[in-house]
């Protein structure tokens, strides 16, 4: 069976002033149904681009999208449309995502206006009823964004993803500019949703603890391209790439009995602009040989479903 | 750790900061807030977004923001000089060379149209009264320091990674070495190879110069990495302190152990997580008795009445709450 969503060879190239910058470059993948599929990586590796490209907010440069068996890369007009309501995005930013002049109600009404044919009645009943969904009492469906907190606004982005019954959906750092207890119950309320709509995820995330907490399966991204991709358990019980080796060991645990050994980094990430041959990372390596300036790591299975970019695994 | 026989370097006493407007009324930011920090280690203030660990912060370096903010009462004791007695001009004498700071946000915390040399230059001038070739020389070796090469001297910020800027305030802060250093989330806005860069950095000069440290977090793995002790803040009251090793171990608050139940652990994933419901209290219409009290799954008729005191449950551990709770 064809799986849910197929990515093959997916491109996104940017022209800027330095030359092709390569935001998202060759990168392959599939996801389940019902599963989540996280996506880690620093600042600037391009996991956003890759998520937008996904639902088609950028077009891609080259490569396949293969949603349950049909090629979706260049979709039509019609078709995108179609398209708009299976995939939506939650966005990481409820402060600035948000229309400040929509009311809870106008903020949750409009994807309806555009996506169903409803009548008023039914447009009003479906608001209350996704409102209730996502947690968010009756009384403020007349508050602005202004008046809520930064929880209760990311609920109604939720619910504005939510409304026209959508399969997959990308959560851009949904939770990263929340506070831990406001970001485990949103986290929470994710998942419930989850399981009672059978959605597909896709949970892009700088924050490791929580990608294993929500994700199946982890792709690792260093400077536009996969570096690793495994199933989350696995990936962290035996990351192999060195830089998921170092990101992991980079993480402040909460945990006096656990002191783990720190692979500290060299320097940083190096331009995306017209990228060298060679492994990206090599220059941070700690284990870089002559052979990783020279030749470019393919991604490679080496045990079943764990993939992995480095010459010396 | 040998913290008991040191001696402290600074001391806040019943600190009460509010802000007022004409909109919103008084919104009280810290509430009572006492700590002390001994020589040499450092404290860690953890709590939420509006917990008012930034005022207390800024009343420290006497920065609240004038006319809406204002220090209601309080003691700031640093070497035995109440801060918040001193004139204007020596205080400014002790900011930046005895007490310095490291921002938040390195993208708005310098100068975006000085270079990064000259802005480190301009606090040696200040304080140690260096002659302009001396501080030249002095900005250079901080730049390489804090690992800059000083080749970068006269970049300006906008041509330095998020990283680098950070490396650039905390080069800034230790200019005048400073006894006591207050770091306000200094890693939220860096990704985490850089974090542990910067992190083990601060953790390395601290060694080498012996500065003491307050160091502002909502993050509990880099309180685990860097703090001897640690105070939990809660609406502007301290509601759990003590030895961060001891409070790992036999957290007490409510509060402090739904904290920690928020967080998705990175070794066991299965468990599910369980948030603390609700929200931060609005600081200008705080609930009576304890302030936590509304979101309190212990909470009983007495917390809703009665304002608990922060009290020492065991040696060096104190905990604000009437029915202290075991994880």
């Amino acid at each position: 069976m064809d799986s849910f969503l197929r990515v093959e060879h997916l491109k996104k190239y940017f022209k800027s002033h330095g030359g092709i910058l390569h935001a998202v470059d060759d990168v392959s993948f599939s996801i389940e149904e019902g599963k989540t599929i996280g996506v880690v990586g620093e600042s600037g590796c391009g996991k956003s681009t890759l998520g937008r490209v996904m639902i088609h907010l950028l077009d891609s440069t080259d490569g396949k999208i293969i949603y349950k068996g049909e090629d979706v890369t260049k979709p039509d007009r019609k078709r995108l449309s179609e398209l708009r309501s299976e995939m939506q995005m939650i966005f990481q930013d409820p402060y600035s995502s948000l229309n400040p002049k929509y009311t809870v109600f106008q903020a949750l009404e409009e994807p309806l206006l555009i996506q169903q044919n409803l009548k008023v009645r039914e447009r009003e009943e479906k608001v209350y009823e996704i409102m209730e969904m996502v947690g968010l009492a009756e009384r403020l469906v007349n508050t602005f964004p202004h008046e809520l907190d930064g929880g209760r606004r990311q609920r109604i982005g939720i619910g504005r993803a939510l409304s026209i019954n959508p399969r997959f959906i990308v959560c851009d750092e949904p939770v990263s500019a929340l506070d831990v207890s406001i970001q485990a119950q949103i986290l929470n309320l994710l998942q419930e949703i989850q399981e009672k709509m059978n959605l597909t995820y896709m949970f892009i995330t700088h924050d490791l603890a929580v990608v294993k907490y929500i994700s199946d399966k982890i792709l690792v991204m260093y400077l536009g391209q996969v570096v690793e991709f495994a199933d989350s358990e696995e990936l962290f019980a035996n990351p192999l790439n060195p830089y998921t080796k170092a990101l992991l060991s980079a993480v402040p645990v909460p945990d006096i009995e656990q002191r783990k050994e720190r692979v500290i980094l060299k320097g940083e990430v190096t331009s995306p602009i017209d990228p060298k041959p060679g492994c990206r990372f090599a220059s941070r390596c700690a284990y870089a040989t002559e052979a990783c300036f020279s030749q470019t790591p393919e991604l490679r299975e080496v045990s079943e479903g764990h993939w992995v970019r480095c010459v010396n695994v | 750790m040998s913290a008991e026989n040191k001696e402290v370097i600074l001391s806040v006493e019943n600190l009460s900061v509010e802000y007022s407007s004409k909109d919103i009324g008084t919104a009280k930011a810290v509430n009572g807030m006492s700590f002390s920090i001994k020589k040499g280690t450092t404290l860690g203030l953890v709590g939420e977004t509006g917990a008012g660990k930034t005022t207390t912060a800024y009343s420290i370096m006497g920065i609240v923001p004038k006319p809406q903010g204002k220090v209601v009462s309080g003691k700031i004791e640093f070497e035995g000089r109440d801060l918040r007695k001193l004139p204007e001009r020596e205080l400014r004498k002790i900011r930046g060379s005895k007490i310095s700071m490291i921002f938040q946000d390195p993208m708005t915390a310098l100068n975006p149209i000085d270079t990064v040399g000259r802005q480190i230059e301009e606090v040696l001038k200040l304080h140690d009264n260096l002659s302009h070739e001396e501080a030249i020389r002095k900005a250079g070796e901080l730049l390489e320091m804090v690992g800059i090469p000083s080749e970068r001297y006269n970049e300006y910020p906008h041509q330095f990674s998020g990283g680098m800027k950070q490396r650039v305030v905390i080069a800034i802060a230790l200019a005048c070495q400073p006894e006591f250093l207050i770091a306000d989330e200094p890693t939220t806005a860096l990704d985490v190879t850089i974090q542990s860069q910067i992190l083990s950095m601060i953790n390395e000069l601290k060694q080498t110069l012996g500065t003491s440290m307050l160091l502002i977090t909502h993050d509990l793995g880099v309180v685990a990495e860097m703090c001897d002790e640690v105070c939990v803040v809660y609406a502007g009251q301290i509601v759990e302190r003590g030895n961060f090793r001891h409070i790992y171990k036999n957290m007490a608050h409510p509060y402090t152990i739904g904290l920690f139940n928020s967080l998705p652990d990175l070794r066991n994933s299965s468990q599910k997580l369980q948030p603390i419901p609700g929200m931060m209290p609005d600081p200008t219409d705080l609930p009576k008795g304890c302030k936590f009290q509304p979101r309190c799954q212990y909470c009983t008729e007495k917390c809703r009445q009665e304002e608990p005191k922060l009290l020492e449950l065991e040696d060096g551990h104190f905990v604000r709450c009437f029915c202290p709770q075991k994880r």
